[in-house]
């Protein structure tokens, strides 16, 4: 190794600083064994230790020690953080770097069950539960997850209709969505648990955007033209209602004045009647005389006229006076 | 000195070449890998898969590490006819694993040399699914499920064509993906590669077809849009009609109920006047004398012009004359 190159300036400069040498080799050899023995798992971490490349243990957070340089060596995995992987959009500000995907656009185009084109976004929240598993078992977890879960998406989209994936499905394809990661989550042993699948947002295509909002409006139509047909029936016909209650009301009260009335009339003449069958002649006279007393001096023009006399006619119209007033 | 200073650094230089052919004496496996042994190139004896330290012979003997994890294999987009003539374009990934170390160390050497045939075999199978099935079936996987229909549209008849209905399959996307993954594994098992799965990622309409596509949406869309619309105007006609057919009814219920209660009231009151007034002859007798009185106080106004004769009841006393006023009973 280096053999030929010191040869002649060795002779010059000795003895001194080899042992200067030997002492700072021997300091940072300690320092970098002191550097390479100890380390530190954070709170939301646990720590794999493997010693030659094979498994010893998983450690729980704090400091730690190990056998120096790469005789031991440790992977530290945030199994306690909820991680999280987005499809369709892209949150800047991310530490998972697998959280967002290459081609948001790609991603959130997808074709439903009845052959129209959708646009989904979506979130899939998951954590790494077996950190063997998640290191030993499957390389690159994360990226596995992130296809198999646009492959399991994808799948229960295809199985709906447009309208279910836009408008009221959106719930069941989180909860199959979901069941499906978690089925393949299995199967790929990736050592991950899928906690959650959230529909974001979900479109049709910009270009048929419009003809869904129309859709939309059209149903505001309906519910308008339903609602001003009800208007008009419920403005007119509880007061036909009140109305023809009213009627049948009055008539109700005009059964009972009538009836009452006769009744206070047939009272009022069984009365008289009483008083008259004891005297009924002069009764007659009596009230005959007060009728004619209380009318006559009300009553206008007054002709009396001798029995024997046949002919009215050539007298009334030689008086103008009550026919003017007429 | 010289002397010195040359065996100092010979000793050293064997120091190092000792160290290092006894370094080299021993390896390292991973949990994650597996390992062949080759010597001058060829495997010898059974790949390691035991992690940990293992010994070898220094300088001949050479370490090929083999990833024994699960590989993923991420297939580049390809556009594909599918049986119906849509052409579409499909990704697919697949999961794989070196099951046989040894024969996938002879027939391919490395990773990258497997991803390429991958590629191949993959990517042709892949073409002949998808090429033998219609586009539905690429799409969909579950026979038997039936859509959630909107509550909106619930009652709409059969004439509304594909919308809110799933066409029908016969085999699904699932089953298609197993197709693949079945034909491809036994090509691959050859290689000492395990096939443990193959996905379709994507499943996209060509660009060109779009066009078409959007057009059949915005068709289906206002489709329905038209529907509601018409649904609401026949919706408010029958309101409509309704409110003339219960206002009809509520008043004539009401005409008829106020003709039978007034009738009642008018019969009662007949039946009550008419019992009185033939209680016994009197009775009858002086309700027409009665009556006669009441009506000469109406009829007799101060526009009337009353005409006496002396031979009425009222002079009856100052001279004896007679006389008839409409309904007075002569009283002479």
């Amino acid at each position: 190794m280096m053999d030929e190159p010191p040869e002649l300036q060795d002779l010059k400069i000795p003895h001194i600083p080899l042992r200067l040498i030997a002492s700072i080799a021997a300091v940072l050899l300690l320092l970098a064994l002191a550097w390479t023995s100890c380390y530190t798992v954070q709170a939301e971490s646990e720590g794999v230790v493997l010693r030659f490349g094979k498994f010893l243990k998983t450690v729980e957070p704090g400091l730690h020690f190990k056998l120096p340089f790469s005789i031991d060596h440790v992977t530290v995995l945030p199994t306690r953080r909820q991680l999280k992987l987005e499809f369709g959009f892209v949150t800047p500000g991310y530490t998972n770097p697998y959280q967002p995907g290459k081609d948001a656009r790609e991603e959130r185009s997808m074709v439903t069950g009845d052959l129209n084109a959708a646009l989904v976004e979506w979130v899939v929240q998951y954590r790494i539960e077996d950190p063997k598993q998640y290191l030993f078992d499957v390389r690159n977890p994360d990226q596995t997850l992130r296809d198999l879960s646009e492959a399991a998406m994808r799948e229960v989209i295809g199985d709906r209709t447009v309208d279910e994936v836009i408008t009221i499905g959106r719930q069941d394809i989180e909860i199959s969505a979901l069941a499906r990661m978690q089925e393949l989550a299995k199967r790929y042993m990736l050592g991950i648990r899928v906690d959650q699948v959230q529909l974001k947002n979900v479109n049709p295509p910009a270009e048929v955007q419009a003809s869904f909002n129309e859709v939309n409006k059209a149903q505001q139509d309906r519910e308008n033209a339903i609602n001003i047909a009800n208007g008009d029936y419920n403005e007119a016909v509880p007061r036909a209602r009140g109305q023809a209650d009213q009627m049948i009301r009055a008539a109700e009260g005009y059964r009972f004045k009538r009836v009452n009335e006769a009744q206070g009339d047939v009272a009022s003449f069984n009365a008289i009647l009483a008083e008259y069958v004891k005297a009924p002649e002069i009764t007659r006279t009596r009230l005959y005389l007060e009728t004619m007393g209380d009318v006559l001096p009300a009553t206008g023009e007054k002709i009396i006229i001798d029995d024997s006399m046949r002919n009215l006619l050539p007298i009334l119209p030689l008086n103008p006076k009550p026919l003017e007033k007429r | 000195m010289n002397k010195w200073g040359c065996l100092w650094f010979l000793l050293i230089a064997l120091v190092f070449a000792v160290l290092g052919t006894l370094l080299g004496c021993f390896y390292a496996v991973y949990q994650t890998e597996q390992v062949i042994i080759t010597q001058f190139g060829k495997p010898v004896g059974e790949p390691i898969e035991e992690p940990g330290l293992h010994l070898k012979l220094p300088i001949i003997q050479d370490v090929n590490r083999i990833d024994k994890r699960f590989l993923e294999w991420d297939g580049s987009p390809v556009a594909i006819p599918t049986r119906d003539k849509t052409y579409i374009h499909v990704d697919t990934f697949a999961r794989w694993r070196i099951s046989d170390p040894k024969t996938f160390f002879v027939r391919l050497h490395d990773e990258r040399s497997a991803q390429s045939r991958l590629e191949d075999i993959l990517g042709s199978e892949t073409r002949n699914a998808v090429a033998k099935h219609d586009l539905i079936e690429i799409v969909r996987t579950d026979k038997e499920r039936k859509p959630l229909r909107d509550e909106n549209l619930k009652n709409a008849p059969i004439g509304l064509g594909t919308i809110g209905v799933l066409p029908p399959i016969q085999y699904g996307r699932v089953k298609i993906e197993e197709e693949i993954k079945t034909k491809g594994a036994k090509k691959l098992a050859e290689f000492g590669i395990d096939l443990l799965d193959v996905r379709l990622k994507r499943v996209n309409y060509n660009p060109d077809v779009l066009g078409r596509i959007y057009q059949r949406m915005i068709s289906e869309r206002s489709q329905i849009a038209q529907r509601f619309r018409s649904e609401g105007e026949g919706e408010a006609a029958r309101i409509a009609g309704q409110k003339e057919r219960d206002l009809n009814e509520i008043q004539s219920t009401a005409y008829r109920q106020v003709q039978q209660i007034r009738g009642e009231a008018d019969a009662k009151a007949t039946e009550i006047y008419a019992q009185a007034y033939t209680q016994n002859p009197h009775a009858a007798d002086f309700y027409n004398f009665l009556k006669s009185m009441e009506t000469y106080r109406k009829v007799l106004t101060k526009d009337a012009t009353l005409v006496l004769s002396t031979d009425s009841d009222l002079f009856n006393l100052l001279k004896r004359a007679g006389t008839k006023p409409s309904n007075a009973p002569p009283a002479r």
